[in-house]
């Protein structure tokens, strides 16, 4: 018999052996010093069915937001949303339906039908109070069913909390500055192949990977333009980094993160808007000419350049490291560069 | 052999008419392009490329590009979509129904081509394009501004309008020409056979399969979520309600 069986065994023995040992239901051992006041209710026998399905909702809902910490900590069950929201959808319908059934079953149902009196009238004020106190009388393990309330609330706030891990790292912040460009990396398309200087044309955009790294990095994709060189107005320290006039930026929004998939570009530009590359999901637009600053939106910060060389047989190649770090601000975004 | 001897001369007609009424078609075209296109994109085609004063018919402020080797792909699209003529030179141009019969187009996309040497209207051939390949294109080349059901979306300063209403060969022509705002992508970037897997993508758009059931416009999670929230709400404030009922004694 494996352990877990053995435990399950101890319970319920555990819980039975307690059943059989308490026979007279109602407070029976309570002290007489303080004189017992005279019932406003009918006294009604407890309701251990109810009471035990109560224990019992509340043990399924502590066990659903268990699940949902274990689905989320595990990362790699197949249908994980799915599994995540039945978890935390079936912790609260259980929570709820433990909460109807002490509310509909086990507290005194008892109402009193004539009119409140007048607020002075004391001993009016003190069967209100009592009829709240007796309402909780069929509780016949009380603390037993606080601590498993309390409990399902733990577990089901840690279950709350726990996404919040997904927000970012929470120790390791060099991950944040690291992106797998440098000095000599060369740019490829989609299907791995490299970019050539002369392929890329004007008026249109292409997503470039780092060779030899993992695309889904933050710091990985990249988006490329080709613009007039004679047009370009990057800062004076970027002096040569957009060979041509072709133009590397990271395609992660500084905002919220998503991938920059709209480029603006004018058929005629006297009568249009200038060209700009845009996030779709926050509309945040940056000027590819001067160097990535923000036209319009959320952002707060410039889209970090890659500058760029040619190498000899005409391919792309990075020329060093970002003007800034990539993706999203945080906290220490402006503490220094990207490495 | 009397069935090939008529495709034959079927052919040579084919052939020979357009050539035979060319000149008369491009010099129709002539008069109506000096009519309704002239005072933006200049006599010739030759564009108006600063703001000078209020000119032309109804006071149309003159800008415009030169129309010289745009050739009759760009000309077939503009005018058949109804972007232009356009009312200010500034305003986006937006679908609507063209102000100029078949055969008058025909004849301005016949002068215009004849004005420099420029690509033809493209014909693409959708049923030799893969769908998930168009799809993988369209999501890397188009969704940005388009959706990825082809509704239609923004770009900061513009509109991208939806592709329902738009035919394979237009959807062709805006991917070579980058009509308004949308980038322009030659052969060497999406080659004809990656065309017509997009074109076969965007065609599938207009009839989509909804296995879910209910599309709600097929615009995404905003008002999936609100029809959700409206029921949603709905049916709890119901159980609430329920619940709240005193149980009988």
């Amino acid at each position: 018999m494996s352990s877990g069986a053995r435990w399950l065994v101890a319970a319920i023995l555990l819980v039975l052996s307690r059943r059989r040992r308490r026979v007279t239901p109602v407070a029976k051992d309570e002290p007489e010093a303080a004189p017992t006041p005279a019932r406003v209710t009918a006294p009604e026998l407890p309701d251990r069915r109810a009471e035990n399905v109560v224990l019992l909702l509340l043990g399924l809902g502590t066990a659903c937001a268990v699940a949902f910490v274990v689905v989320y900590a595990l990362d790699r069950l197949p249908r994980q949303t799915q599994l995540l929201g039945l978890s935390l959808g079936l912790a609260f319908a259980f929570l709820a339906a433990a909460s109807v059934v002490v509310g509909r079953r086990v507290v005194s149902q008892h109402e009193r039908e004539e009119p409140y009196a007048e607020p002075e009238h004391l001993e009016e004020q003190e069967a209100v109070v009592l009829v709240a106190q007796e309402s909780a009388s069929r509780f016949t393990r009380k603390k037993l069913v606080v601590l498993a309330a309390g409990g399902a609330g733990t577990a089901l706030g840690a279950a709350l909390i726990a996404p919040a891990l997904s927000l970012g790292p929470a120790f390791d912040m060099e991950s944040l500055y690291r992106t797998p460009w440098r000095r000599g990396v060369r740019l490829l398309d989609e299907d791995g192949r490299a970019y050539l200087a002369e392929s890329i044309e004007p008026e249109t955009f292409y997503t470039a990977y780092p060779e030899g790294a993992p695309r889904e990095q933050l710091g990985a994709p990249l988006v490329l333009v080709r613009l007039e060189p004679g047009r370009l107005e990057l800062p004076a320290e970027r002096r040569g980094w957009a060979p041509g006039g072709i133009l590397a930026y990271s395609k992660i929004c500084t905002h919220a993160g998503c991938a920059i998939s709209l480029y603006r570009k004018p058929l005629f530009e006297p009568t249009e808007p200038r060209p700009a590359l845009v996030c779709p999901c926050h509309y945040s637009t940056f000027d590819p000419a001067t160097g990535g600053t923000v036209l319009f939106g959320p952002a707060g910060r410039p889209l970090p350049q890659l500058p760029l060389a040619v190498g000899e047989r005409g391919e792309l190649r990075a020329g060093g490291h970002f003007s800034g770090p990539v993706g999203p601000s945080w906290w220490g975004v402006r503490l220094r560069g990207a490495r | 052999m009397p069935i090939s001897l008529l495709a034959l001369a079927a052919v040579s007609f084919a052939a020979a008419s357009p050539a035979a009424g060319a000149d008369g078609l491009a010099g129709r075209g002539k008069e109506l392009y000096s009519k309704s296109c002239a005072s933006c994109h200049g006599p010739d085609g030759r564009g108006v490329t600063t703001q000078g004063a209020p000119t032309g018919a109804g006071n149309v402020r003159a800008l415009g590009p030169s129309l010289r080797g745009v050739g009759a792909l760009s000309t077939d699209f503009y005018l058949r979509t109804g972007y232009m003529p356009l009312r200010d030179a500034r305003d986006q141009p937006h679908r609507r129904k063209p102000p100029f019969t078949d055969p008058q187009i025909s004849a301005i996309v016949a002068y215009v081509a004849s004005l420099g040497s420029g690509p033809a209207v493209p014909r693409p051939h959708p049923e030799r394009g893969s769908l998930s390949r168009g799809l993988q294109l369209f999501t890397e080349h188009c969704a940005g501004c388009h959706q990825i059901a082809a509704v239609g979306g923004v770009v900061t300063g513009g509109l991208a309008p939806s592709l329902r209403h738009a035919t394979p060969v237009q959807v062709a022509q805006a991917i070579r020409i980058g009509p308004y705002l949308m980038p322009s992508s030659s052969a060497r970037q999406i080659d004809d056979r990656d065309l017509d897997s997009i074109v076969r993508y965007v065609e599938s758009t207009k009839h989509p399969e909804d296995r879910g059931g209910w599309a709600i416009g097929h615009v995404g999670p905003v008002p999936e979520g609100l029809v959700t929230w409206l029921i949603a709400v709905v049916a709890l404030v119901g159980v609430a309600v329920l619940v709240g009922k005193r149980a009988r004694p």
